[in-house]
């Protein structure tokens, strides 16, 4: 089982808190708007949805 | 009803509630909110919600469905309480028995007294006072913003890019300054006057003019300013006058200890996000309420495991409570962002870049380094956000 991690584009505003929360999961494109990895792995959950919690847009969904 | 009772439906209660069920609290849980909205984002309304419109629904959080028999009382406030009774009397006379209590009651404005009238003067904390202010920020208005915190910047940004003229009146010598120090709120204020904001500092607002409405503001130094729109940002007030009269520390905040608990023997009480003066062994010193961003969420997942225990009749954990404050900031174009406590700071030191463009700044005590803030530079901060929480490990 894996979890799909999306950033809605139009949504949001780069501030990179979820960057900080797990770097290893989101990085800032050049327009500094937020890409998730890929599916990741199940014991990866926690940590995807507490970056989706510190985003202040809601721009994050975690499935 | 019984039960878990949170006073406060803003991000902190949110948290709680769901930190509860996730320690595997299964009784009632009671939401008590003075706004008539479910939990909502509140960064957005000085920035993106007021340069666009308010749209509640993409601002409230998400709902885990583990929430879903929540009891949601909102457009109700707190008045008092019987810690001894286990009671909440609410602002429409109904009384509220809890088992344990959540104090989430965030903060309000501080509205200083100055004499006008009333008509024309804004605040700006909730949906509904963004609403208002939008409406105001047409272009051609003049806007004259009280106090140059982040709220008062973000606003005087948002306001300059929708068009209208903009005046910053603050005691402060520059913006920001408590928290980013003199050098860097000069270079915040030059971002500012770049785009033709006006700034009178070192100056308080005397009287409020006009027949009905503010039409003018007169300053301590004599001058007048033309406003059509006032917004009032110098600071906050914890909301805490519904727990007088149980002995309780309301000194600032109300305090609690590391894990969120609050020192009485009458019933069980935590509190979480702006309202709690906690303490951080991240940074030691005495307890504080910290008003930023993620503190309610850090706060609000520690009160939740904490106040589980205590109904389950197990003892709380006693471990030190180690969390990053962290905020940031948007204006025009530019990204803020800081970790640590830079406030606490006893030197500051430019570590990359200069304070008029892209940079870091360093904050440092006797301890070390206590606080970074970056502009423009979010991914040179990853390695600071490290170090600092490094200090939790180093000292224990």
């Amino acid at each position: 089982m894996t979890v799909r991690i999306t950033v809605d584009r139009s949504t949001c505003q780069g501030y990179g808190q979820c960057v900080y929360e797990a770097g290893d999961l989101f990085h800032l494109d050049d327009d500094s708007i937020s890409v998730a990895a890929a599916d990741v792995a199940e014991d990866r959950r926690a940590d995807a949805e507490r970056a989706a919690d510190v985003c202040p847009m809601q721009a994050i969904t975690v499935e | 009803m019984g039960g878990a009772v949170i006073i406060g439906a803003g991000l902190g209660g949110l948290r709680t509630a769901e930190s509860l069920r996730g320690s595997g609290y299964d009784g009632p849980i009671t939401i008590v909110g003075d706004e008539p909205h479910l939990p909502y984002s509140r960064p957005p309304l000085s920035k993106e919600a007021l340069a666009g419109g308010v749209d509640i629904a993409a601002l409230e959080f998400r709902r885990r469905p583990a929430l879903d028999d929540v009891t949601w009382l909102l457009g109700l406030s707190a008045v008092s309480s019987d810690l001894a009774a286990r009671t909440v009397t609410l602002s429409d006379g109904a009384v509220l028995a809890f088992d344990g209590l959540v104090v989430a009651s965030g903060i309000r404005p501080r509205r200083l007294p100055i004499p006008g009238p009333a008509l024309g003067r804004h605040l700006l904390r909730t949906a509904d006072d963004a609403e208002q202010v939008r409406a105001g920020l047409v272009a051609g208005a003049h806007v004259v913003i009280m106090g140059a915190g982040f709220i008062g910047c973000e606003t005087a940004a948002t306001a300059r890019t929708l068009g209208a003229e903009v005046t910053i009146v603050a005691l402060d010598d520059e913006p920001m300054i408590r928290p980013l120090g003199a050098d860097l709120g000069a270079g915040m204020r030059h971002r500012h006057e770049v785009h033709g904001v006006h700034f009178h500092l070192g100056r308080t607002i005397d009287s409020f003019n006009g027949d009905g409405r503010v039409e003018s503001v007169s300053l301590s130094d004599g001058t007048e300013l033309p406003a059509t729109l006032v917004i009032e940002a110098v600071g906050s007030v914890a909301n805490t006058e519904w727990l007088d009269g149980n002995g309780l520390d309301l000194s600032d905040g109300l305090l609690v200890d590391s894990g969120m608990r609050v020192s009485t023997d009458l019933a069980p009480v935590v509190a979480v996000g702006d309202v709690a003066r906690h303490p951080n062994a991240l940074f030691g010193g005495p307890p504080r309420r910290i008003e930023h961003w993620n503190m309610p969420t850090e706060t609000g997942r520690r009160a939740g495991q904490t106040l589980a225990a205590l109904l389950g009749g197990q003892p709380p954990s006693d471990e030190p409570f180690t969390a990053m404050p962290s905020f940031w900031s948007d204006q025009y174009d530019h990204k803020l962002q800081s970790f640590g406590m830079p406030g606490n700071a006893s030197r500051i030191a430019v570590a990359q870049g200069d304070v008029d463009g892209p940079c870091v700044v360093e904050y440092h005590d006797d301890s070390g380094l206590v606080g970074v803030v970056g502009i423009d530079r979010t991914p040179d901060l990853v390695p600071y956000r490290k170090a600092l929480l490094a200090r939790g490990s180093d000292s224990g």
